[in-house]
């Protein structure tokens, strides 16, 4: 009874976790920076305060607005969540993780994605355009560089389902691994430009020519704004579980085994501790580049991908 | 340290070689280029020693600090003195852009892996698989001697032609012999000097530094 209820349980325990640890993971990076920059910060909590506030209120729509528009957060929020539930977060013992590999990862986010354009310039308004346009050139560029890298992991493990990526990962014993190095500093990179992070995009700015995915939202009000601020936390919180499942699995708890949950827990929110104060670091010392610096950057991310790739064949 | 471990360590700086190289392509400051070749002879030397350690060969730890003195210390601060008396600070400028530059180069690097295939099956060193690297490292210091105008950033590209040859000749046979590893480290270093004369004869000739400006040929126009 225990071994059929498990999978279940650590499925939905995962769902859950991703819809509240992401606005902790978000909290976290906010008071980091708010003390690196002296000042004092609104505390840990201050993303549900700010959710829960923009649930309460009232939704404004626009009167030319299609039904995309009403409908992509729902569709941005749901992509999100499946996606969570597909990343092996706190166990490689997933049910769904058998239902998608790591393509079909790619292919959510690249939904979510879609429909955010889509609603973007569904509106009419010039800011939505440019942030779409903006956003896609971006994913365009940043989507084969993501795949590649994670290619890189899969052909190391030789399979593209991220549990068994991680699993094998775990199992086998630590050797040091050039191609591995370049793909995970491909996935920071990528990492940082998917999640609209300095120096690609700068989540806290409403100034109108530098934003992305600021752009894209701007008409947004009330529960929807909601739904796509929260699903856009997961997706901070996905990116930076999905690049310690790939390439920093230890601790992870294993198959059919309910007493390394804790230690999973632990182990998980260290990394993403360490992982928030990366992001604050960086934030921090670098400035956010010229928009047409951006396809620099994300090319530099597909080298270091490619790199890892030949790396595996030729090195190892 | 067992041998496969060093041979793990080895080709984790190959790799870093590698990426080295291709940032010495991708990198737009004249200063950011002499850094990035600093670090590509440091880890040149590293792994001249970790060969050297790990076949037990000693004349290797020679040609270590032979490469550690001179390309991370003696030939950058050389360049850097030059570059600071020929008031050079503007952005490297190259021929074709970056992102294509970097794909020539991931095509460079397939190509030198498939023509050390056959090479990688005959040898037995524990190197042997580091060879497409070296030789990729030459391509890609041979591509940037093409794509950049500037005589100083040819001459990096140069060094850095060097630089994978030793790397190659550490990886395929595990060094060349001690006598012509000194005369190439003091042919390098002869040939920095002559660099730095040229520089100075070309910028009082032509006023640039850009070679496209040695194309032309006659007096008129």
């Amino acid at each position: 009874m225990i071994n059929e209820a498990y999978p279940v349980f650590m499925e939905s325990l995962q769902v859950i976790m991703v819809l509240v640890a992401a606005p902790l993971l978000v909290g976290w990076i906010r008071m980091l920076k708010c003390w690196s920059q002296g000042r004092t910060s609104a505390g840990i909590f201050q993303p549900f305060r700010d959710l829960s506030k923009l649930f309460i209120k009232e939704t404004v729509l626009a009167e030319n607005v299609s039904w995309i528009f009403t409908a992509t957060p729902y569709i941005v929020f749901g992509a999100t969540v499946l996606a969570g539930a597909i990343i092996p977060i706190l166990s490689v013992d997933l049910p769904l993780s058998a239902t998608a590999d790591i393509i079909a990862l790619v292919a959510i986010f690249a939904i979510a994605r879609f429909f955010m354009a889509l609603a973007a310039t569904d509106i009419g308004t010039a800011f939505g355009g440019m942030g779409a346009s903006r956003e896609m050139m971006v994913s365009s560029l940043a989507e084969p560089a993501v795949l590649m890298s994670v290619f890189t992991v899969s052909l190391v493990s030789s399979s593209t389902s991220l549990s068994h990526m991680a699993h094998t990962l775990t199992s086998s014993p630590i050797v040091l691994r050039p191609s591995l190095a370049f793909a995970f500093l491909a996935f920071v990179l990528i990492a940082i430009a998917e999640t609209g992070r300095i120096p690609v995009d700068n989540p806290s700015t409403h100034l109108e020519l530098t934003m992305i995915h600021e752009a894209m939202i701007l008409e947004y009000s009330g529960r929807h704004l909601a739904l796509i601020e929260w699903s856009n936390m997961m997706k901070l919180f996905l990116f930076a579980s999905l690049g310690i499942a790939s390439f920093f699995p230890w601790g992870i708890a294993g198959a059919d085994n309910i007493k390394m949950l804790p230690m999973a827990l632990l182990a998980l929110a260290l990394k993403l501790a360490l992982a928030g104060i990366f992001v604050v670091v960086i934030e921090t010392v670098l400035a956010k580049m010229r928009v047409f610096r951006v396809p620099e950057f994300l090319g530099f991310a597909f080298l270091l991908a490619t790199l890892g790739m030949l790396s595996h064949f030729i090195l190892e | 340290m067992n041998a496969s471990f060093a041979a793990q360590i080895n080709s984790i700086l190959a790799a870093f070689i590698l990426l080295t190289a291709f940032g010495l392509l991708v990198q737009r400051r004249v200063f950011g280029l002499l850094h990035i070749f600093a670090w590509q002879g440091l880890l040149l030397s590293i792994s001249t020693a970790i060969v050297g350690y790990s076949a037990g060969l000693h004349h290797l730890y020679i040609s270590a600090v032979l490469t550690l003195s001179l390309k991370v210390i003696v030939l950058p601060w050389i360049l850097y003195v030059l570059i600071h008396r020929l008031k050079i600070h503007k952005e490297v400028e190259d021929m074709v852009n970056i992102p294509t530059t970097m794909l020539i180069g991931i095509a460079l690097v397939i190509f030198s892996y498939h023509l050390t295939a056959p090479i990688r099956e005959l040898s037995t060193l524990v190197t042997r698989s580091t060879l497409a690297v070296a030789l990729a490292t030459v391509m890609l210091g041979l591509l940037m001697m093409i794509t950049r105008k500037k005589a100083v950033t040819q001459i990096i590209g140069f060094l850095a032609m060097e630089n994978g040859l030793f790397f190659a000749a550490t990886s395929a046979t595990y060094g060349m012999p001690l006598v012509i590893e000194m005369g190439v480290a003091l042919d390098i270093l002869i040939a920095a000097f002559i660099f730095g004369i040229f520089f100075f004869q070309i910028r009082t000739t032509f006023d640039t530094l850009d070679l496209k400006a040695m194309e032309k040929l006659k007096e008129e126009e």
